[in-house]
């Protein structure tokens, strides 16, 4: 237990947190590695656990039918997949897949929303961490649709 | 030399690098105009149809062409675009002011790309490159829409193959066929590896790529005085006479197109200007 604590501070996205918050953190997570190919989970699906990247990269991808399969985002070192864990329904709205071995953090999602409802505390260190991410992603996701890269207007 | 008056340039060869945007080697037919500085543009004056400022992409030192990249948007361009090896075409030049590869020396260096905007940047990546022991840790991350975007794939390769520079593509849309990263260019940059007490920024693309990417900057701890913009405006005169190119207070022909951001960061998101 010891060892993944350690694991956990050592990430960007935990980094600074108090001991006892560290502690309960812990508590939800485990290692995990994932095969090249291996699904972390399916568009749909209940988000029971969210995933920390240690070492790989991670695609989110979406498939309709009829349509070939798009990427929406690679994820690497240092970064989370999926963030509907923290918003209800708590169901994901993409694929996960590994591209190459992936060796990630798993954090058992409903542990993790306990622990945010019993301890104010631990839900504001979770909501000062996570909003920065989630802020960014939302601004990435402007950028990907604006097509800034089209052609200009009236050409 | 009268700075009006575009000398005339042979094309040499030409490279369609996407579907709409062309590369042309060029050589001048008599005189040629001044060597330019990484990020000076030129005017290019095709006959009968009209001008528009274009980067320079290459300059014509050491027996090279100058080379100039284009996107076909309108008259002018489309035009270029449509230069055939043999033909002609107006250059005057170069104007501008240039990337700081000079002040930047001793300094890691961060070059953000997105789309066309590697064009304009691809003398100052050449010139780091061939000094390199002069700079600390080089990175150039470059964004585009789609795999079938990238330009100057080719030298990407060869600038990856070298072991002490840092390239990372990205692009925002793809299919499972694509290998590289997806999500935007600015993304890249809290995965970078620089250190933001000495580093210079240089980045170049479509304005609002540019004003995502300064906010990244900032969150990563660059300061705006070393946060280097390409501006490309609409111009006309490129000598300061017309003021077509104005920007708040500022000439863009004059002062630009390169230009650190803290002299514009008071004016770069308002939208009238
Ligand atoms: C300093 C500078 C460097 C440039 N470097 C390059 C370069 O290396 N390669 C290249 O292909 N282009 C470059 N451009 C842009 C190029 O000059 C314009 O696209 C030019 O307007 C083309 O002329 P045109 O007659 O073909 O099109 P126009 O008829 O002038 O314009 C066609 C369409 O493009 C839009 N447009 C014009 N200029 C711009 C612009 N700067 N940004 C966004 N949209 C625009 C217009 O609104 C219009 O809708 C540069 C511009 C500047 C100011
Ligand atoms: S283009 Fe004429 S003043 Fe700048």
């Amino acid at each position: 237990m010891e060892s993944l604590e350690r694991i956990i501070l050592e990430q960007t996205l935990f980094a600074g947190l108090d001991p006892d918050i560290a502690q309960l953190v812990t508590g939800c997570a485990r290692n995990l590695h994932f095969e090249p190919g291996a699904y972390l989970f399916h568009e749909g699906e209940d988000a029971k656990e969210f995933y920390l990247i240690r070492h790989g990269e991670v695609v989110l991808e979406i498939t309709a039918p009829g349509r070939r399969t798009l990427v929406l985002s690679t994820i690497k070192d240092g970064e989370v997949v999926g963030a509907s864990w923290l918003i209800p329904p708590y169901r994901w709205n993409s694929d996960a897949r590994a591209r190459g071995h992936v060796r990630a953090l798993g954090f058992n999602a409903e542990c993790l929303r306990r622990k945010c409802d019993e301890d104010a505390r631990v839900g504001y260190e979770m909501t000062k961490r996570f909003m920065p991410m989630m802020v960014n992603r939302l601004q990435a996701a402007y950028l990907q649709l604006l097509d800034v890269y089209g052609r200009p207007e009236g050409s | 030399m009268d700075p009006y008056v575009p000398l005339p340039y042979r094309v040499l060869a030409t490279r369609k690098d996407t579907p709409d945007v062309v590369t042309l080697d060029l050589a001048p037919v008599g005189d040629s105009i001044p060597e330019p500085q990484p990020g000076q543009f030129t005017m290019l004056y095709v006959f009968g149809v009209g001008e528009a400022p274009i980067s320079v992409s290459g300059a014509p030192v050491d027996g090279n062409p100058l080379v100039q990249t284009v996107r076909a948007v309108g008259a002018v361009s489309n035009a270029i675009t449509r230069l055939r090896p043999g033909q002609e075409i107006g250059v005057r030049g170069p104007y501008g002011t240039a990337w700081p590869v000079e002040s930047a020396t001793g300094h890691d260096i961060l070059f953000v790309a997105g789309g066309l905007g590697l064009a304009p940047l691809r003398p100052a990546i050449r010139h780091v490159l061939s000094n390199r022991d002069r700079y600390g840790r080089v990175s150039l991350l470059y964004g585009t829409r789609g795999p079938e975007d990238m330009l100057y794939r080719d030298e990407l390769a060869e600038w990856r193959r070298m072991l002490d520079v840092e390239i990372e593509v990205t692009v925002d849309h793809a299919d499972r066929t694509w290998r590289g990263t997806v999500g935007v260019v600015t993304k890249l940059i809290p995965r970078a590896d620089f250190d933001p007490e000495r580093t210079t920024a240089m980045v170049c693309g479509p304005e609002v790529m540019m004003r995502f990417s300064v906010l990244a900057l900032q969150v990563a701890g660059l300061p705006f005085e070393r946060t280097f913009l390409s501006l490309e405006r609409a111009m006309k005169c490129g000598l300061g006479l017309c003021g077509r190119c104005q920007f708040g207070a500022h000439f863009v022909c004059q002062e630009g197109a390169v230009i650190s951001y803290d002299r514009i960061a008071h004016i770069f998101t308002v939208r009238e200007i």
